[in-house]
């Protein structure tokens, strides 16, 4: 299988207060094409980072990331925003949907950007599957967190990526809706072949990928394969 | 599914800019609240100055009532005379001079224009009058016309007789109005026309008496008029004579109003500044409000010129929105400003839309909206999509971004190009544009330091509420130095204006206190000197000064001839030098009012026949280039008489008395041909009344100055012109409070969690109240009070360059500023909180957030 996302001898350390804070230190890891992999660790234990840097949101400090075979740190912050448009796909804890946007033009937004035609009725079918058809045109403000976060489901498969970060798109939701979230992202994943990495604490989640990194002060403490 | 990026272009950027507004609009209607006074101060303005030039274009000929006008102030030599005549298809002439005129059947008094013509003039426009065809009747009898204020004042009536000079006269009609002449310049010796066949029997021409003679003519159409006049100007100028057309009268009155609308251009201009500044705060905030959308959308693949992009259209969308509203409200309020303004104007100006002002008002609104704007904006390229996830982000929109600096420049260019657009110099343009960046770097240097000082040193040990109340100061979100511009600003315009105002009626009204002079008679031939002196003696009046006046004209400066200097116009001296005539006097002491700059004062000449050294007045000396020590010599009416410049003097020109350019020592002119001007001190305008009757009687060529009436005129002319600066500083002042308005407001936003969370805890609605008050009677006072302070300098800085006197702040009035200032915005602050205050804190969370 290809190898989507390459990481090698990455670091990133901020700055604050005159004080270096190292966040990540020297992590390797290869992500292959379709898989599903959780991203595990304590608070502050650098997943966030990872998932941003992975990504294309933050340069490193140090070590390349490859996605898709494009070295993205070379890259200009334009240049990552279009690999973004065209191949990541974000699910995030709090939902970030453009609160001035109804449910349909969120989910239309990547699909704009990409300039593509027929884009309703592919935001519309969307919809569908996660379960609001009838509440298009409602704005985030007007819907409960589970629908936010099924908008947000929608809007991240709208561009078919190639690879789908999510950022512990179930820490803002009770367990019943958590657990159709999961259901509904897993389903959507299989059925369009992208490669999945979550980061979080939900060991439910987890446990429904295939591989399950984990971190901790930073570097890589294990990194668990299921045959 | 096919992918290119690059298709989400310009219109997808147009709808991205609509989508993101909504929920949002009502906060983007503030900040065009902002800029919609002062565009329409600058359309209103814009507007009044092109009907005005397209005004003085249509109407200069009844302006001017004729083709040409010659005019001189002596009769003119039989050969100037012979040409004189020999103008024109139709002539007419007029002589014009101040003297008293009598109310028989009412027995006042009162200083007039006498107007003595002869002929058809005018030929374009017609002297208005009641009955009408008494502009005509006049001209056949004995009979006058006169200023429809006069008639008024004196309660005359078409029949009455008036008397001026030897001669009574027929009141034949009110005149309502003449060509080219505005109210203010009647108000001091309002007009009298009557038939010049009458002046000599009159006996007002006497020597010494100040007569205009006016030439008036019409061509037919076949006539080139300019060249005509470029053939005769060499012998006009040689015979120091003036002379006017109709395109020389465009040029003149359009320059006069050009200062005058380019003096409330600028004043707009200010409110459209001070209305930027609201603009670009406000568009801080919003932008602060953005960061979460703006990071998202960076996420999801919108580059960072697109984001930037989105806010652009949005504000510049708002700012066209603002920019039309502006010009249509411009349009309506330069319906007003003829009104305004109509006593300084020589016609009645026109009030059609023009579409060239208002074009200007808007270009000239987004620009400027567009750099202010871009201040805050430019930070959205740098808002980082890192802000989506839960990490710690550098905060974009404090940072210093160089292309800031680069905006900031561009500013001041363009304030500095408007204004030279405006004055015509780029070194006023400097001045005005340098003034502007002076108060706003003084204003937020006192906001910054404020928060400082609170930050620093306010006792944290103080109660809550006043810690509360100060803190939000400087906490993030605050509103400090916006308030402080913008009411600093406000108190700053308001506070010159006053004191500008005040200096004005002082330097005039030191004359109107007890034993000042406060009457002058002129005109006092020799022989009437000594009656004319006892006389105020016999009505208990003092006679301050008795001053004799002699005529002359230069005739050589420092060796070169006046016919030398005439004909050479790259001579550093002068050609008007030479033209005018000169009223000197002679004595043997300086007054009160006048300091020795150079040299020595010659009190008399010691042998007869000695050359005498004059003094001159300081300015005067300067416009000559004299110098201690230049020779002159002086036609005193065909006697050549040769001087040496012995001093230069300085005068205070405030204390309203006969000055002179230039002073001759005793001994020298006491046997030229002269006349007198009497200085004396009337008690109460009943002996006024009764001592001028007495004396136009007995004496009617002898004319009267009444101060307390020149006083009462310079009140009125003073009243009109701060009305019409106030009328135009209001836009400012109104646009100061509209900021204030939409600060306070927008403050409110980011502040509502927080109070919302206070009520929540269980504040009360008193405690909330203290808190809010504290926080804008802190800003009221130190944002009025900066702005008093710069006040103080602009108006010293007037009193020391300007008007050339001293400066004495009227410090009950500026406090009684300080604190109407004070309590407006403390009562804008809480009335827009009063939400917080009366409704439960989950219903406006609801409304608000």
């Amino acid at each position: 299988m290809d190898t989507i996302l390459n990481i090698r001898n990455l670091s990133k350390t901020y700055s604050s207060a005159g004080r270096e804070l190292t966040v990540l230190d020297n992590i390797n890891l290869s992500v292959e094409s379709g898989s599903t992999v959780a991203v595990v660790g304590p608070s502050g234990s650098g997943k966030t980072t990872l998932l941003g840097l992975s990504a294309g949101l933050d340069r490193s400090t140090t070590g390349t990331i490859e996605l898709n075979k494009i070295t993205l740190d070379k890259l200009s912050e334009d240049e990552r925003a279009k690999i973004r448009n065209r191949y990541v796909g974000f699910i995030f804890q709090n939902f970030q949907l453009l609160p001035t946007l109804t449910a349909l033009e969120n989910v239309m937004v990547p699909l704009e950007l990409l300039g593509e035609k027929n884009i309703k009725n592919r935001s519309n079918e969307l919809l569908d599957k996660v379960g609001l058809g009838g509440r298009l045109h409602h704005y985030p403000a007007q819907l409960s967190g589970g629908e936010q976060q099924r908008v947000s489901l929608a809007r991240a498969f709208s561009n078919n990526p190639k690879i789908l970060f999510a950022d512990e798109p179930t820490g803002n939701l009770d367990a019943e809706t958590s657990e159709k979230v999961i259901k509904l992202l897993f389903d959507l994943n299989a059925e369009a072949g992208t490669t999945l990495i979550i980061v979080t604490h939900n060991t439910e989640l987890a446990a429904g990928t295939r591989r399950i990194i984990r971190l901790r002060g930073g570097t890589i403490f294990a990194d668990e394969k299921k045959s | 599914m096919k992918k290119n990026p690059e298709h989400a272009g310009l219109s997808w950027l147009f709808i991205m800019a609509w989508r993101d507004s909504r929920r949002n609009r009502s906060r983007l209607l503030l900040f065009l609240s902002s800029i919609i006074l002062g565009i329409a101060a600058l359309v209103a303005t814009f507007s009044f100055g092109y009907n005005l030039q397209n005004d003085i274009n249509d109407q200069a000929r009844t302006l001017v009532g004729a083709d040409l006008i010659i005019n001189d102030n002596r009769l003119p030599d039989q050969e100037m005379q012979h040409m004189l005549d020999s103008l024109g298809h139709q002539r007419s002439q007029e002589r014009t001079f101040v003297s008293m005129i009598y109310f028989i059947r009412s027995q006042g008094t009162r200083l007039v224009q006498v107007r003595a013509l002869e002929g058809g003039y005018p030929y374009y426009g017609s002297l208005e009058t009641l009955p009408a065809q008494a502009a005509l009747t006049f001209r056949t009898g004995r009979a006058a016309l006169v200023d429809k204020t006069l008639m008024l004042q004196y309660g005359a009536s078409v029949g009455d007789s008036i008397k001026i000079g030897e001669v009574s006269f027929v009141i034949g009609g009110i005149l309502k109005k003449s060509p080219g002449r505005n109210e203010i310049s009647l108000t001091a010796a309002p007009p009298v026309y009557i038939p010049l066949r009458y002046l000599a029997q009159t006996g007002l021409m006497q020597k010494g008496s100040r007569i205009d003679f006016r030439y008036y003519y019409k061509f037919d159409s076949a006539t080139d008029i300019l060249k005509l006049v470029s053939g005769i100007e060499p012998r006009l100028e040689k015979a120091g004579m003036d002379f006017e057309t109709v395109e020389s009268r465009k040029k003149n009155t359009s320059r006069a109003f050009d200062d005058f609308t380019q003096f409330l251009t600028l004043i707009s201009f200010v409110a459209l500044l001070l209305g930027c500044i609201g603009v670009a705060s406000s568009i801080h905030i919003y932008i602060r409000g953005k960061i979460s959308s703006i990071a998202i959308m960076r996420c999801l693949g919108v580059r960072s010129s697109q984001t930037f992009y989105i806010y652009l259209i949005q504000v510049m969308g708002i700012a066209l929105v603002g920019s039309l509203l502006g010009a249509m409200l411009g349009t309506a309020i330069q319906q007003l400003l003829p009104v305004v303004l109509k006593d300084f104007l020589p016609f009645q100006p026109s009030t059609a839309i023009s579409f060239m002002a208002i074009a200007q008002g808007i270009g000239l609104g987004l620009i400027i909206t567009l750099f202010f704007a871009l201040l805050p904006l430019i930070s959205v390229r740098n808002i980082s999509p890192l802000n989506s996830l839960r990490l710690f982000v550098e905060p974009a929109l404090g940072k210093r971004d160089p292309l800031q600096w680069l905006l900031y420049g561009m500013i001041f260019l363009i304030i500095t190009v408007f204004s030279r657009w405006q004055m015509h110099s780029w070194q006023k343009a400097l001045i005005f544009a340098g003034s502007i960046l002076i108060a706003f770097l003084f204003l937020t240097g006192v906001a910054r330091l404020l928060m400082w000082v609170v930050r620093r040193f306010f006792p944290s040990n103080s109660g809550y509420l006043l810690r509360q109340g100060f803190a939000n100061l400087y906490r993030p979100n605050n509103q400090t130095i916006i308030l402080i511009i913008t009411i600093g600003l406000g108190a700053a315009f308001i506070g010159t204006l006053y004191s500008m105002q005040n200096m004005l009626i002082r330097r005039v009204s030191v004359s109107a206190s007890a034993n000042q002079p406060n009457m002058l008679l002129f005109d006092i031939q020799p022989a009437q000197a000594e009656a004319m002196v006892s006389m105020t003696k016999q009505f208990g009046l003092p006679v301050l000064q008795r001053i004799p006046i002699v005529t002359m004209r230069i005739e050589e400066f420092n060796g070169v001839s006046a016919a030398k200097a005439l004909k050479d116009s790259a001579d550093s001296i002068p050609r008007r030098a030479f033209e005018s005539e000169l009223r000197v006097t002679y004595r043997d002491s300086l007054l009160e009012t006048e300091k020795l700059v150079s040299g020595v004062f010659e009190t008399a000449v010691k042998t007869p026949g000695d050359t005498p050294h004059i003094s001159l007045e300081e300015r005067y000396a300067g416009r000559l280039h004299a110098k201690v020590g230049d020779r002159i010599i002086f036609n005193v009416q065909g006697m050549l008489l040769p001087v040496i410049i012995g001093s230069v003097r300085q005068i205070d020109f405030r204390r309203i008395q006969p000055n002179f350019r230039i002073v001759f020592p005793k001994g020298v002119l006491e046997t030229a041909p002269q006349f007198y001007v009497l200085i004396t001190h009337v008690p109460s305008s009943e002996v006024s009344a009764h001592f001028q009757q007495a004396v136009v009687r007995r004496y009617p060529n002898i004319s009267m100055i009444d101060m307390e009436l020149i006083l009462s005129v310079l009140d009125d002319i003073l009243d009109k012109i701060s009305f019409v600066i106030r009328f135009m500083a209001g836009f400012s002042i109104c646009t100061g409070l509209v900021v204030l308005i939409a600060s306070v407001l927008i403050s409110k936003y980011q502040r509502i969690q927080e109070s919302v969370l206070l009520r929540t805890l269980g504040a009360s609605r008193r405690q909330i109240l203290i808190i809010t008050s504290l926080e804008f009677f802190f800003l009221g006072v130190l944002g009025a009070g900066t702005g008093i302070i710069l006040s103080l300098a602009a108006s010293w800085a007037l009193a020391k360059f300007s008007f050339e006197g001293s400066f004495s702040p009227e410090w009950s009035a500026l406090s009684g500023l300080l604190l109407v200032i004070a309590g407006i915005t403390v009562f804008i602050g809480v009335f827009n909180s009063r939400e917080i205050l009366n409704k439960p804190p989950l219903e406006i969370l609801r409304n608000e957030v």
